[in-house]
């Protein structure tokens, strides 16, 4: 049966207001409420269509009387944030991720109709170390990196969905892991990283990045709303980047720190409210994190259109990031010092 | 239900034809330079600019060019009319360096650059191969022609040296110039520089998921079941098996139907005769040991030069693991005993070239 009424947590963020602003614009939804602590950007509000904003707390009681009394029956939570972009206190976060998840599901087993829950999650669940096979299935043990880390939030989160699957079998689940977020308007931890003109990196470690474009991650959880396809998903572009590879098509300078050095470098980095590096973050960096997308291909029948370069090339020209380091003109200037008989049609001083 | 799918936005063409758009502005301005050059061809004298430029040639990655100049054969049809300007070498070099600079190179999902391994790594590792080793390969037509395929080696020589020699004679070897990619312990990946050289070469660790998803994808995989017991041991125990692990790559191979190659490597054991090993220095250091040789530590750095010994690569007789009932990776009885029987013809082939082999440095 198809969804009806839909409830979007989640919506000031990135991914949830522009899920609200395509769910709203769709008219075979009779509802579609939104609800966060805060409202969504005024882009979003202003293309909401037929979506409808709740100020509301998923932490609160209230979450319970809203989803019963507006009979939804279709529950996308987006609320959860892996990786938050800018400096974020800890404990809010870990609040919202974890007791926002219990209230919304304790919410959504009571209430008889929610027939369908997609879930955000991330590839974070699995962790990235020496250890690690180097690239991640959808039944690869879930490993997050430190207990107190946004990852281990996801992997708690997780388990109360598997607890609601359990309880409720009569409840479609989705959930999707998304890899690192890149996209010419999104602002996630990755965009901003590469948006430093100095990119510190891990010396002596290339880690592999997998990206996945903002308009694939929102076409996902889009179809998943629209459609009945239960399971746990990875999203991934295609292909893969060397961390190196990456900075140097964004142009930017590297600035490979020791291990030992790096937590100091991303205390200064908090501390200067450009980016947040949390351990997690810094063992992706360190080891990267690569997973297989098949799943999603095969079973939930949704084919990434951008490949991680891809994406990666659209978010560099969507921001219009100025190249520090040029490597198409450095490299045109070794090749005219290379080959200094070419250069003879320059004029005699 | 797909037409209630408004999935827009723009796809990934705009992307990639703004970067055509601008590599042709490229072209654009390289071509013409090149020809201009040959038409108006002047002494280089009179012209003040070019050599200005040739004194600031003397940076790195374009220092080692010049010197490959007279080694020139125009190949591409661009370049036909200017051989003696832009020679092969020079323009193959700065194509990479291009490539390189400007991060247009493909990496694999375990962090595989075909490109900087072919054109760099090896080439570094063949000088070993060739001039230091004098490694000798038997067998090349044991391994697969295309296809998965599972090659298990006797692993010594206190460094993974052998590991980098199996990859040169697979490669060079080989008439399609295959890659061996190798399972490495955890250890290789946590150490800086070492870990990030061995995901570009291709390799990485050696894990269940890891090994079949490289079988199934039809590499060329090559493990070293010994481990830690095989490459430490001590010069006494040198061409003498240690226990396989538990047996883990015979059952990836059973499961995955691939071939396995049994490879024996002669010569490895003896260049750095470990005779004993600095266990709290190993422990303090994070190593599985920390070896003695009859010239490291006491000559320090001069002592971690490896012996100059003659080695032979043998690769035996393939064991087919098709041919097995459907689940016989599940039968431990069956996985246990087919590991014992690769590795006897391992050691089997081993004493063989032993028998074979003059002396431990002789050619």
């Amino acid at each position: 049966m198809p969804s009806n009424i839909v409830l979007v947590t989640g919506v000031s963020g990135e991914l949830g207001g522009k899920l609200l602003a395509r769910l709203g614009n769709n008219p075979d939804f009779e509802r579609v409420i939104g609800v966060d602590t805060s409202p969504p950007p005024k882009r979003v509000i202003a293309r909401m269509g037929n979506a409808e904003f709740v100020r509301a707390d998923i932490r609160n009681p209230l979450i319970a009387k809203i989803i019963s009394s507006s009979k939804v029956d279709t529950v996308v939570h987006a609320a959860t944030t892996a990786h938050p972009p800018g400096p974020a206190r800890r404990s809010p976060v870990k609040e919202m991720n974890v007791m926002g998840t219990m209230r919304l599901l304790a919410a959504c087993q009571r209430s008889p109709l929610v027939r369908k829950l997609v879930v955000k999650s991330t590839a974070a669940v699995y962790g990235a170390g020496a250890r690690s096979p180097a690239v991640f299935t959808e039944d690869s043990p879930l490993m997050p990196v430190s207990p107190r880390g946004f990852a281990s939030d996801a992997v708690e989160m997780e388990g109360y969905v598997r607890g609601l699957q359990r309880r409720r079998p009569d409840i479609t689940v989705t959930v999707a892991r998304f890899t690192s977020m890149v996209g010419p308007e999104v602002d996630t931890v990755t965009t901003r990283y590469f948006a430093l003109p100095v990119v510190p990196t891990v010396l002596g470690y290339d880690a592999r990045m997998q990206l996945v474009h903002s308009s694939d991650a929102l076409s996902v959880l889009e179809l998943a709303t629209l459609r009945d396809r239960p399971g746990v998903f990875n999203v991934g572009g295609d292909g893969v980047l060397a961390l190196s590879q990456a900075v140097r098509m964004a142009g930017r300078v590297e600035l490979p720190v020791p291990m030992a050095a790096l937590p100091s470098v991303s205390r200064l980095l908090r501390g200067a409210k450009l980016v947040d590096f949390s351990y997690d973050q810094l063992k992706l960096l360190n080891f990267g994190r690569v997973v297989d997308a098949g799943l999603l291909k095969r079973e939930f029948g949704y084919t990434p259109r951008w490949s991680a370069r891809e994406a990666f090339e659209d978010y560099v020209q969507g921001r219009a990031l100025r190249p520090v380091i040029d490597g198409r003109s450095l490299s045109a200037l070794l090749r005219k010092l290379a080959l200094p008989t070419t250069n003879e049609h320059v004029p005699p001083q | 239900m797909v037409d209630r799918n408004p999935v827009s936005g723009p796809g990934p063409t705009r992307a990639t034809s703004v970067k055509h758009v601008r590599d042709e502005v490229h072209e654009a301005q390289v071509i013409p330079l090149r020809s201009a050059g040959s038409q108006r061809r002047r002494p280089a004298a009179d012209v003040v600019a070019p050599r200005r430029d040739a004194a600031v040639v003397d940076m790195p990655g374009s220092a080692g060019v010049p010197g490959q100049r007279p080694s020139s054969e125009p190949t591409s049809g661009l370049d036909a009319g200017h051989e003696d300007l832009v020679p092969d070498a020079v323009a193959k070099a700065l194509e990479f360096l291009r490539g390189r600079l400007t991060g247009e190179y493909d990496v694999d999902e375990f962090g595989f650059d075909p490109e900087l391994t072919d054109t760099v790594l090896l080439p570094a590792l063949r000088v070993l191969f060739e001039k230091w080793f004098r490694v000798e390969v038997h067998g090349a037509e044991n391994l697969p022609i295309g296809g998965g395929g599972l090659v298990v080696c006797n692993h010594s020589g206190t460094i993974p040296l052998d590991a980098l020699m199996t990859m040169v004679a697979v490669h060079d070897s080989h008439p399609k110039q295959r890659h061996l990619r190798l399972l490495g312990a955890d250890l290789v990946f946590r150490l800086p520089f070492v870990g990030m050289f061995a995901r570009r070469t291709g390799h990485t660790l050696a894990c269940h998921p890891d090994a079949e998803r490289l079988l199934r994808g039809g590499e060329l995989v090559g493990v070293f079941p010994e481990g830690y017991k095989g490459i430490g041991k001590p010069f006494s125990a040198r061409y003498k098996l240690q226990r396989f692990g538990r047996g883990g790559f015979i059952s990836a191979a059973l499961r995955t139907g691939v071939p396995i190659i049994p490879c024996a490597i002669i010569g490895a054991e003896e260049i750095y005769p470990k005779l004993g090993d600095i266990k709290p220095l190993a422990r303090l250091l994070g190593l599985p040991y920390f070896p003695v040789t009859p010239f490291f530590p006491l000559l320090g750095p001069l002592g971690a030069v490896p012996l100059p010994t003659k080695w032979h690569i043998e690769f035996g007789e393939p064991v087919r693991t098709d041919v097995e009932e459907g689940d016989a990776w599940d039968d431990p009885m069956h996985v246990l005993s087919l590991t014992d029987r690769v590795r006897e013809s391992m050691q089997q082939l081993l004493y063989e070239r032993l028998a074979q082999r003059g002396g431990v440095f002789r050619d």
